[in-house]
């Protein structure tokens, strides 16, 4: 059975569909890459997915169970976590604090909370980081620390939202190594958005791309990409190299 | 100083969430008319019609109820214009203004002094309190509120907050507590309707309407009013078109103090001239702003009369107590069915 | 600076301190040593040890609120006339003892937070409405007992003075130091509650929320449950701050218990020592209430340029409203901030 099943699900904004009846089914501990040219709808899709805003119609289903416009916090306790393309630390704290957070509000009782809040973080490589207080992170560190507060509640689901966009090729590399750790040795199963085709192509066991709201079309990497649409979907869009 | 969140909610969506109740109706012309007589308002023209049927029905005559129409009426042409210009600071500069009250107060004294110390006629005064009163808005929010801008909007709030302790007590202090009064010459009592108001009030209700026609006006019309509506609309637009947003904070925010100014001059020889009245028409401004919208000018004057009403009425449902009590019980009310207020829009 | 995020392979540092010990230690420090003050200070100064004391714990209460949950209120005099009044109600009508009083405005003043945080809350409405909202409702209530038969309309409660010193019914002799033990109890108690509060997992999900409730509901975490659990505490630690007063002044009215001037009472203190820290209120407590009580002296008897206020009310809230200004914009981190923000430089 999917872990995730999305089906017909629609959003718009006073006469804009940002989303037009997506649909979509995850298997759990599969990745699934979901690709599409800006203002596709694939933060709002998220948005829907997860609580943050309620769809107007279609439905949504966690581990066959309807979540469908359920509140965000009822989701993420569901276990659905998500990251946000614009990183939200807490941040009038530390980043061990703002992990600490995450893995009180999970599952699990931890006899110690703050030491396997210091372990996921570095799981995460944000070492380093630990202590600082989250003002003045770079963009790579605090794209990590999304990473590790929604990997620190244990989820079944991650969405992650563009997760590795402001990193350089260099700060990609263990960022992709741990997603698929996260697959092979978790269980967890992982939806991510993203623009770098090359993550996209490695990470995922199929791919999804949206275009003006809709589903385009769906299946394996190497056959998404070579489908005549999506190229020109991304038509005028600087081509991203598969190499970079 | 903490960073409260204000109400924007989902990340990145690119499609900006919508502030509840901030996007002004002003200046969305015809289509706004229609628009606007939504569910939520003919509810309210059908609550207002129920309460007055009632009105009449519990009254010892119909000529009591006949007055407090009358009486509310008028008044809420005045808390109409107050309003608007709380309303106005609220859409520009994002902040409550928490001193509009004590604004209003100033200009109440300022006219008692001219009125008792020169014998000048009340409303000639209005020559003097709305010069000033802009003058002293300009000033305070250049001089003041600015220093804290680019801060968390709770500082701006405190400020005001501040400012207006500062003035209540500080006429408390010049003045004392004594109540004054300023008389109209040639008040009298006219016959309207069955009912009868004083000369001053229908001066009062005329006079703010007048005002409140050329504010709006102004919004519409000119250039001024529109980079106005544009920085309330999307500051970060506005700026990007070339408005000096610095200015129009400053000047917004003198109009709307402008606007409590004239409103005092306009009801001195209505109510008792004592520190505490402006905290009167302070609290009562609140609740109409947040009746018609915050942010919202059309609202605002709508907001005066549905609040003057409900206050006169009051009088007929809760006999013997205070009218603001209705007041109040009308903003929970707001609260808890349509906290946005008549022109607001959900998110 | 661009830094490459490598994984850390040496061994981790270990974990940082976290400074709640020291922040208890420092509460049971200036309990043993403000308790021998009483006896020290003469008569007058007393009383203004225990008006300080009494803004402490407002702003205290307001704090938890406004500085650690976010939730800036602008009208904290609702709840401490709410637990005045309680007390005074409690007691003159019905006979009750004044610890049920407080217990009972605890009690009260909790309620109506929850309520009308949800009402307000709900929406996500912006931080002015809130304001404004906060600052309405201490207005209203401030109506309702000026105009109610049930609580005595703008007379308001005279406690009735008892023949002999009590503890159960809170009154001692005007000048006994009883007052201040009990005031500075009190206090001792709310700081402890809201070093505990930030040190628990609440007080830490509460924090989240003020930083960002989106990314908090994000991780599980139910926000209203939260927000609201933050404004019960708030109100009924500001509550006990009204109990006290009435006991201690023997007299309630609506301006005294509802007035705006309440209000900035709660709000002020913080604002100069530093809003959502712990010792913020207590520093900023320990400036105002010496400052309105010169300024009560100064109106009493007044310099010769200064001779037209004599009797006059309003001066120490002018001054109020002046030094929050200032404080605001000079120094808007507070002065318990600074000198930490400094100290840790240094």
């Amino acid at each position: 059975m999917s872990i995730l099943r999305v089906e017909g699900l629609s959003k718009h904004f006073r006469g804009l569909k940002a989303v037009d009846d997506v649909g979509f089914e995850v298997e759990e501990g599969s990745i699934l890459g979901v690709i599409g040219p800006n203002g596709a709808g694939k933060t709002t899709m998220f948005n829907l997915i997860a609580g943050a805003m309620p769809p107007d119609s279609g439905r949504v289903f966690l581990k066959g169970q309807d979540v469908t416009g359920k509140p965000p916090h009822v989701i993420a306790q569901s276990g659905m976590a998500r990251t946000f393309q614009l990183m939200r630390p807490f941040y009038s704290m530390s980043v061990l604090d703002n992990v600490t957070i995450a893995v009180l509000a999970g599952k699990g009782g931890h006899a110690n909370p703050r030491d396997h809040a210091a372990e996921v973080i570095e799981t995460v490589g944000l070492g380093t980081w630990r202590d600082s207080p989250t003002e003045g992170l770079p963009t790579a560190a605090l794209k990590r620390l999304e990473l590790a507060r929604a990997v620190a509640l244990r989820p079944r689901v991650l969405l992650l939202d563009e997760v590795l966009a402001g990193l350089v090729p260099a700060e990609r590399a263990p960022v992709m190594e741990l997603l698929e750790r996260l697959r092979s040795e978790e269980g967890i199963t992982l939806v991510f958005v993203e623009h770098i085709m090359a993550a996209v192509m490695r990470l995922s066991d199929s791919v999804l791309v949206l275009n003006l709201g809709r589903v385009l079309t769906s299946g394996a990497p190497d056959e998404v990409t070579k489908d005549p649409r999506v190229i020109e979907a991304y038509l005028g869009e600087e081509p991203t190299r598969a190499d970079s | 100083m903490t960073n409260n969140q204000q109400s924007v909610s989902s990340s990145g969506t690119g499609v900006p969430e919508e502030d509840t109740a901030t996007v002004p109706a002003k200046g969305r012309g015809r289509r706004s008319l229609g628009a606007a007589l939504g569910r939520s308002q003919l509810s309210v023209v059908a609550v207002l019609a129920v309460a007055v049927l009632l009105a009449y029905l519990l009254a010892d005559s119909p000529v009591i109820a006949t007055q407090a129409i009358v009486t509310g009426l008028l008044i809420g042409g005045v808390y109409g214009l107050v309003a608007m210009g709380l309303t106005l600071i609220f859409g520009v500069l994002d902040i409550v203004n928490f001193a509009h009250g004590a604004f209003l107060a100033v200009a109440l004294f300022i006219t008692y002094w001219l009125v008792s110390s020169m014998g000048l006629h009340p409303y000639v005064t209005i020559l003097v309190t709305v010069p000033v009163m802009f003058a002293v808005g300009w000033a305070v929010q250049r001089g003041v509120l600015s220093g804290a801008m680019g801060k968390p909007l709770e500082n701006q709030l405190l400020i005001t907050l501040g400012i207006s302790l500062v003035i209540e007590n500080g006429l408390l202090l010049l003045f004392g507590a004594n109540p004054r009064s300023v008389p109209l010459p040639g008040d009298r009592t006219i016959g309207i309707l069955g009912a009868v108001a004083d000369l001053s009030r229908i001066l009062a209700f005329v006079g703010a309407l007048v005002l409140a026609g050329v504010l709006f006006l102004v919004l519409q019309r000119t250039r001024l009013g529109t980079a106005i509506r544009a920085v309330a609309a999307n500051n970060a637009g506005a700026q990007l078109v070339g408005i000096d947003t610095r200015r129009i904070y400053a000047l917004t925010f003198a109009i709307g103090t402008a606007c409590a100014g004239a409103a005092g001059t306009l009801v001195s020889p209505l109510v008792t001239v004592e520190p505490s009245t402006g905290a009167l028409f302070n609290i009562v401004a609140f609740v109409v702003v947040v009746i018609g919208g915050m942010g919202n000018v059309v609202g605002a004057l709508v907001g005066g009369f549905v609040i003057g009403l409900a206050e006169q009425l009051g009088t007929i449902f809760l006999p013997g107590q205070s009218p603001l009590l209705s007041v109040f019980i009308v903003f929970v009310l707001v609260l808890f069915f349509r906290p946005q207020g008549l022109f607001g829009r959900t998110s | 600076m661009t830094q490459t995020v490598a994984v850390d392979r040496t061994s981790p540092a270990p974990l940082p301190r976290k400074p709640w010990n020291r922040h208890l230690l420092a509460v049971a420090v200036l309990a043993v040593v403000m308790v021998p003050v009483p006896l020290l200070l003469p008569q007058a100064q007393q009383a203004v040890a225990v008006r300080v004391m009494i803004f402490a714990l407002m702003s205290i209460g307001w704090n938890v609120m406004s500085g650690f949950g976010g939730l800036f209120s602008f009208g904290h005099a609702a709840y401490f006339g709410l637990g005045a009044y309680t007390t005074a109600w409690l007691l003159v009508e019905k006979g009750l003892s004044p610890w049920i009083g407080m217990a009972a405005g605890v009690v009260v003043a909790a309620a109506f937070a929850v309520v009308s945080g949800y009402l307000l809350l709900r929406y996500r409405l912006k931080g002015a409405y809130f304001a404004l909202a906060t600052f309405a409702f201490a207005e209203m209530f401030r109506l309702l007992a000026t105009n109610s038969d049930v609580v005595n309309r703008a007379e308001g409660y005279h406690i009735p003075l008892q023949v002999e010193e009590s503890w159960w019914w809170l009154q001692f002799a005007p000048s006994s130091p009883n007052y201040f033990w009990i005031a500075l109890a009190l206090t001792v108690v709310a700081l402890v509650a809201s070093i505990l509060f930030l040190r628990s997992r609440t007080g830490q999900f509460a924090l989240a929320v003020r930083d960002d409730q989106d990314a908090a509901a994000a991780l599980g975490i139910p926000v209203m449950r939260y927000q609201l659990t933050t404004m019960a505490i708030s109100a009924g630690i500001t509550s006990v701050a009204g109990a006290f007063y009435v006991q201690y002044y023997l007299f309630i009215d609506p301006d005294l218990a509802f007035g705006s001037a309440v209000s900035i009472q709660a709000i002020l203190p913080a604002v100069i020592g530093g809003v959502g820290t712990i010792w913020g209120p207590v520093v900023g407590a320990a400036i105002l209430g010496p400052l309105s009580d010169v300024t009560a002296t100064v109106l009493r008897n007044p310099p010769a340029f200064l001779s037209f206020l004599e009797g006059r009310g309003g001066l120490d809230v002018v001054i109020y409203g002046v030094l929050l200004i200032v404080i605001i914009l000079v120094l808007p981190q507070g002065i318990y901030s600074a000198v930490r923000q400094r100290w840790f430089r240094s």
